[in-house]
C-alpha cells in the first residue's frame, strides 16, 4: 500500500501517523505539502492527519479545505481512492464536502484530551476489516471541536445506509451519553462516504500502535488498510 | 465598497459559546437576558462599486468560505 500524508501549516500529527502506517505496511508514506497539486503516482491512501491547520482560523479545517492539494484529493476520492481524515483531518473532510455534516465546539466548551472508547459498527470496509463487529477499542481524543452535527435527515440517511463507522461507547460497548464526551449527535465518532472509501474520525488511532507506548488498540485499523489495499 | 458579512449559528444548532456568555451575563447580575447566540462579523473591502454586484460577490464568498451553511446562516450588508 502506498500512502501519502498531507501536511498543512499547523499540522502536528503527521509523524505519529507515518509511524503507524510504516508499522503496518513496512514502508514509509510520502509526505506532501498543502501547496502540492498532485499525488504521487500509484497512491492508494491519502491521510489528512491531526493538528491545528491554519491556526483553526475561521473554522477548524476551513482554510485547509480550500488549499491546492484538496483539488487532487477530490479527484482521487472521485476515482474511488481511499482517504482517511483524523481529528483536524476529519474537520477538513467535512469542510471540503467529502463527508456530510460539521464538527461543532465540544458541548462542554472544553478541549478534551483523554482516552475514549469507540465501538466498531461495520467491518466490511478497508478501515475496519481487522476488527469484529461491535468490538470496542481505545483511542485518544484531543480536540476542542469534535461535536459531530448534521441535520436529522442526514443523520437518518447515514444510519440507514450504514455509514456510521464508529460510535463513542463505554469500554464494554454501551453507547451512552456519558461515553459521548464531546456531545456528538448519536454518539458518532467516525463516518464513511457512501462508497466506504473515505473515513473521518475524531479520535487518534495512530496513538496506540506500539506495545511499548500505550498499547496497540489502534493498530488493526492500519493493518486492515495495509491488507485491503495491498497490491493484488 | 465595504461589505459586512454576519455569520450566525443556525437556529437549532447548539451554540455552547452563546450559552456560556448568557451564563456569564447572569452571573454579573444582568437580569432578563433570554437566549444568547454568538456569531462573527467579517468586513470586506471590495473593489466593486456597483452595490448589487458587490452584494452578490460577498454572498458568493460567504457560501464558498466565510460561512459553513451546514451549521451557519449569513447575511450581507453594504456600507
Amino acid at each position: 500500500m502506498k500512502a501519502a500524508i498531507v501536511m498543512f501549516p499547523g499540522t502536528n500529527r503527521e509523524r505519529d501517523m507515518a509511524l503507524a502506517l510504516q508499522r503496518a505496511t513496512g514502508r514509509k508514506p510520502a509526505i506532501l505539502w498543502h501547496r502540492d497539486t498532485e499525488l504521487p503516482q500509484g497512491t492508494d491512501l491519502v491521510v489528512l492527519p491531526g493538528g491545528f491547520s491554519y491556526g483553526d482560523y475561521l473554522r477548524c479545517g476551513a482554510m485547509a479545505a480550500q488549499s491546492p492539494i484538496m483539488r487532487a484529493i477530490h479527484d482521487f476520492a472521485g476515482r474511488g481512492g481511499h482517504v482517511l481524515g483524523v481529528c483536524n483531518g476529519f474537520q477538513m473532510l467535512v469542510e471540503a464536502g467529502l463527508l456530510p455534516g460539521a464538527l461543532l465546539r465540544n458541548a462542554s466548551l472544553r478541549f478534551l484530551s483523554m482516552d475514549c472508547h469507540m465501538r466498531v459498527e461495520r467491518t466490511d470496509t478497508a478501515y475496519t476489516g481487522r476488527f469484529q463487529r461491535g468490538q470496542v477499542f481505545r483511542a485518544t481524543m484531543a480536540h476542542g471541536d469534535g461535536n459531530y452535527f448534521a441535520d436529522e435527515a442526514t443523520l437518518d440517511r447515514l444510519e440507514g445506509e450504514g455509514l456510521v463507522a464508529l460510535r463513542y461507547a463505554t469500554a464494554d460497548g454501551q453507547v451512552t451519553e456519558t461515553a459521548n464526551r464531546n456531545g456528538s449527535a448519536r454518539n458518532i465518532a467516525g463516518i464513511l462516504s457512501p462508497n466506504l472509501r473515505v473515513l473521518g474520525l475524531m479520535p487518534h488511532p495512530e496513538n496506540q500502535v506500539d506495545p511499548l507506548i500505550d498499547g496497540t488498540d489502534g493498530l488493526p485499523l492500519f493493518e486492515g488498510l495495509a491488507e485491503a489495499l495491498a497490491p493484488a | 465598497m465595504k461589505a459586512r458579512v454576519t455569520v450566525m449559528p443556525k437556529a437549532g444548532v447548539l451554540d455552547p459559546q452563546g450559552k456560556a456568555i448568557g451564563h456569564a451575563l447572569a452571573g454579573l447580575g444582568f437580569a432578563g437576558v433570554g437566549e444568547v447566540r454568538a456569531g462573527k462579523v467579517i468586513e470586506l473591502e471590495l473593489a466593486e462599486t456597483d452595490p448589487a454586484k458587490a452584494k452578490a460577490e460577498a454572498e458568493a464568498m460567504a457560501r464558498k468560505l466565510l460561512a459553513n451553511t451546514v451549521i451557519e446562516s449569513f447575511s450581507v450588508t453594504l456600507d
